[in-house]
């Protein structure tokens, strides 16, 4: 089947969703990411990968973290980086996401970082740049609406390589909001892409997809019971406005019933480590003691997402 | 005065009084069907047309097709083989005043090419508050009173204006989709709008609506046709209510017979539509309500500019061209279903002349003669270029389509020709 990510030689050239990835480029990208923690160590972090090369980083929707360590990475690669907060303005403005990107095209991007509230969104861009046959101009998707945050999944499996090693042998419980994470779904694929032979999702069935187990995942609606001898937890982070409604009653009974503390955390094996894609909310998914705590790798994911990133940009701007 | 036309050795197909003869002629006079195998006493033939290696049909009578540009719709129409369009009421101003649907078949009529069978709004504004003038607008041509798919929000309003309705024996349309369960929805709630990371429209959505209609039909006594059936469940639904004798009839888009949300892939705009399209369950037993002749087939015709489909999928626009890919997409369907080709021409032709409850949609001596006649084996390109249509939005741009109309008259006139 047709794959909008990969090139005719099969090379990466869009990283627009875990979904339909071979494990072999998964492999690649965290191997090159891997290769890159040495260069944020050194006193100058740079290497000339993509000197000359102009990334565009399109945010329309906002976004202060993710945005900064795609900066950060793009300007470690020694890339040129434009900086667009979009929002509503343009589109009030009656420009279009493609004229957009035709505006941008003439300016001689090489690569466009995309976050935008509709799921699909970098597809739509993707598809508009083979249609006027820009292959040399790339997208990576950097969060769209519900459906996918392809380099915080690849973060998010460089984490749990670090501290686990091996794949094969893991059971890794995602917590919380997963019905409008688009974190989660990435992790989904990616971890049974990479093997992972137990995939849990915990919540409350207002907060499950439908359909969860079509992807390799296993529902809980217990917590306890989920966390049970769990290698991995990653936390999702509890959007506001899903706080109070229809969804549920209130952060405090959220808290009570999937909130992770020290208690529920004993649960799992000894040694599992705490993931969260951030910002996190204290005291809503997820106890201090723990966000603090010493099985906590919270930062370590942040330092590792910059690596991950370069390793991407470098990857789909080489091929 | 219209011409004595004799259409020469073609296939007729009649559905409705199972007719199925090659190489017969059929008479045309005065603008009506004048017989068939045998010319009626004293017919001198002033225009003989050559149906070699066609289907005469009757034309097919379309249950929804939107006009957005009245002229280019028309000759699509024809293009298409409709001869009869029924229109929504969710124009431009909506049809809500009977001006308005004057206008709309004044027009149809000056244009002459298809039948314009407007549906008038059942609520001004189509807000599914107030009533709209409904007499006024029967008068003014409209067939029958629609929300298209706005719904009424309001259970109450619902069942005034059903009451108000069948006071006068009015047909009340309606596209079954609760509210507030559809309201934020842009796909139907299954496996791939949870892997997409789209919001689901689920099933209930329909099935609740329809619920709520049948019980309302059975207070009111409306004849309702329910309109773009989406679902397995509502059909079963729909079903049991036409077993317990109530007046409910139903239609299906023809996208909906042939398409899945599997069909969405990577985000195809193209692929959205209202109802969405929902699971491979749900399109078999659409599929088979259609065999069984419980559902009738409609184009939902929707032309959509490029531009408002050029967005991603959640901000695109719903909906696809429709009236020229009619015919080639039932017969699509029909070789799926494995249906013989009669069967499949009484579902765009008697099955909707018996939802409108008109004396069309057949070869009977004395109708009026609206004819499709086509090349069941002509396969042509889907591209922009080839339809008359503004709305080039079709999930089948670039696919090749098998049946071509050769020739559609109205009221014996021809207004099509290949």
């Amino acid at each position: 089947m047709y794959n909008p990510q990969l090139n005719k030689d099969g090379e990466l050239t869009h990283l627009l969703s875990i979904e339909g990835l071979p494990k072999r480029i998964l492999d690649q990208i965290l191997d090159t990411a891997a290769s890159f923690m040495e260069v944020s160590a050194r006193e100058v972090k740079k290497v000339p990968l993509l000197r000359g090369k102009s990334v565009f980083n399109l945010f329309f929707e906002n976004s202060t973290r993710t945005r900064t360590t795609f900066e950060i990475a793009a300007k470690r690669l020694s890339a040129d980086v434009i900086n667009l907060d979009i929002n509503k303005s343009s589109a009030s403005k009656g420009e279009t996401l493609l004229d957009t990107i035709d505006n941008l095209c003439a300016m001689h991007a090489n690569l466009f970082v995309v976050r935008h509230a509709s799921s699909g969104a970098p597809y739509l861009i993707a598809e508009h740049l083979r249609k006027a046959g820009r292959d040399d101009i790339h997208v990576v998707n950097a969060g769209d609406g519900r459906h996918a945050h392809p380099t915080q999944g690849l973060l998010d499996m460089y984490t749990i390589r670090h501290y686990k090693k091996d794949f094969t042998q893991l059971r890794v419980a995602i917590v919380g909001d997963i019905l409008h994470s688009r974190v989660a779904r990435s992790d989904i694929h990616a971890l049974t892409t990479l093997g992972v032979p137990e995939v849990r999702a915990i919540g409350p069935e207002t907060l499950l997809p439908k359909h969860l187990d079509k992807l390799g995942v296993h529902v809980f609606h217990d917590m306890e019971e989920g966390l049970k001898d769990c290698d991995v937890v990653i936390m999702l982070r509890l959007q506001n406005e899903r706080m109070t409604g229809a969804l549920l009653p209130s952060a405090g009974e959220y808290f009570r019933h999937y909130g992770l503390t020290p208690q529920k955390l004993a649960l799992a094996k000894p040694d599992a480590i705490v993931m969260h894609p951030g910002p996190m909310n204290r005291g809503v998914e997820i106890h201090s003691a723990v966000a603090d705590g010493s099985q906590a790798v919270i930062l370590p994911q942040v330092t590792f997402g910059i690596a991950v990133r370069m390793a991407v940009m470098s990857i789909v701007a080489g091929n | 005065m219209s011409t004595n036309i004799v259409i020469e050795n073609g296939r007729l197909i009649c559905p409705k009084n199972r007719v199925d003869r090659s190489s017969t002629p059929l008479y045309i006079q005065n603008g009506k069907m004048a017989g068939i195998g045998e010319a009626p006493a004293g017919f001198v033939a002033e225009q003989r047309i050559d149906a070699t290696g066609c289907v005469v049909s009757p034309g097919f009578i379309d249950l929804g097709a939107r006009l957005n540009s009245i002229e280019a719709e028309l000759a699509a129409a024809v293009a298409g083989g409709v001869t009869s369009v029924v229109v929504p009421p969710d124009a431009d101003p909506p049809l809500d005043e009977p001006e308005l649907a004057d206008r709309l078949v004044h027009r149809g009529k000056e244009i002459r090419k298809a039948r314009v069978l407007p549906l008038g709004a059942l609520t001004l504004g189509l807000k599914g508050e107030r009533l709209a003038e409904l007499a006024g607008l029967k008068k003014a041509g409209c067939v029958a009173f629609s929300q298209a798919n706005k719904t009424v929000v309001d259970t109450e309003a619902l069942l005034r204006a059903m009451e108000y309705a069948a006071t006068f024996g009015f047909a009340v349309w309606l596209q079954p989709q609760d509210h507030w369960l559809s309201r934020n929805g842009i796909a139907h709630e299954g496996e791939v709008a949870s892997r997409l990371g789209l919001a689901g429209i689920p099933v209930a959505a329909e099935t609740i609506a329809i619920g709520t209609i049948i019980q309302l039909v059975r207070i009111t006594g409306c004849r309702v046709h329910l309109t773009r059936i989406s679902s397995a469940a509502g059909m079963a639904l729909i079903q049991r209510a036409q077993l317990d004798q109530l007046p409910i009839t139903c239609d299906v888009g023809i996208h909906h017979l042939l398409l899945t949300d599997n069909d969405i892939g990577y985000f195809n705009p193209h692929a959205r539509f209202c109802p969405p399209l929902r699971s491979q369950n749900d399109r078999q037993a659409l599929s088979d309500a259609v065999v069984a002749g419980r559902a009738a087939i409609c184009s939902d015709h929707t032309p959509v500019g490029a531009d408002d489909k050029l967005l991603p999928f959640g901000e695109a626009k719903p909906g696809a061209t429709g009236l020229e890919v009619l015919l080639p997409l039932t017969l699509k369907w029909a070789e799926s279903a494995n249906v013989d080709l009669p069967t499949a021409l009484a579902r765009i032709t008697s099955a909707p002349a018996e939802v409108l409850g008109v004396e069309r949609g057949s070869l009977s001596t004395g109708t009026v003669a609206d004819l499709c006649i086509f090349d069941p084996e002509a396969t042509w390109q889907l591209t922009p270029e080839a339809l008359k249509s503004r709305g080039k939005n079709s999930p089948w741009t670039g696919y090749p389509m098998t049946g071509k109309v050769k020739a559609t008259l109205v009221s014996g006139r021809v207004v099509y020709q290949a």
